[in-house]
């Protein structure tokens, strides 16, 4: 199980292969579920050109290995990676990566749709985008499977 | 001590991240706000957190925590 915060641009497929080299046995899933936010280049009807992402260092890598021992407890699970960026981004960037392997199917899609809704909604992470109008502050994430 | 931070549009709002407050001043984190902004109310959707845990605003706070109010979390 890896949890990373990471202020720097990072390719989400080549950390799925890294940790799955370094983790998993070979043979050892038969599924993988991968979730990727990126930034886009509008919201709200305006265009994006940056975004900046705040965090509460502690706080938020307590809470995501308080999901990730909440997935592994509720959900037959072999690993799960999720990597979340802060700092400054640019359309086009990843924002977060969340992947699961488990034996079945099952398992891997729901505990990456926990992970992501339960993510969404209650990780300390906040989004200020800057836009042709200035800067503005996110207000609140669209809801999810469980609004 | 109380240490107390905050966070994100709160933070640019109050126009600094951090405060202290005596823990003899304050029994609750509602009280801890009110200490600090006499006049201004908590924001409806403020979230609270305590020694990085999420709580309600009546819940008990004591000396050497750190209380933390943000916005709604817009991550992901």
């Amino acid at each position: 199980m890896k949890i990373d915060i990471t202020d720097r641009p990072f390719d989400p497929w080549q950390c799925i292969q890294t940790h799955q080299r370094d983790a998993l046995e070979p043979g050892s899933h038969g599924a993988m579920t991968v979730f990727v936010g990126s930034m886009r280049d509008f919201n709200e009807g305006d265009e994006v050109q940056a975004m900046e992402l705040e965090h509460y260092p502690g706080m938020t890598e307590r809470f995501l290995q308080r999901l990730a021992d909440e997935a592994g407890q509720r959900w037959s699970l072999l690993d799960l990676l999720i990597v979340h960026r802060v700092g400054y981004l640019q359309p086009g960037d990843p924002i977060v990566l969340v992947a699961v392997w488990s034996a079945h199917r099952l398992d891997a899609y729901e505990a990456n749709r926990f992970l992501m809704e339960a993510l969404k909604s209650r990780a300390p992470f906040w989004k200020k985008e800057q836009t042709s109008c200035g800067p503005r502050w996110v207000e609140k994430n669209t809801p999810g499977y469980g609004a | 001590m109380i240490q107390v931070r905050y966070f994100a549009s709160l933070r640019e709002r109050i126009g600094r991240d951090t405060d202290s407050v005596e823990a003899t001043r304050v029994r609750t984190v509602a009280d801890v706000w009110q200490v600090l902004h006499p006049q201004q109310p908590m924001p409806a959707n403020t979230l609270c957190a305590v020694n990085m845990d999420y709580v309600d605003p009546s819940s008990p706070v004591t000396d050497g925590d750190e209380v933390a109010f943000f916005p709604p979390v817009t991550g992901g």
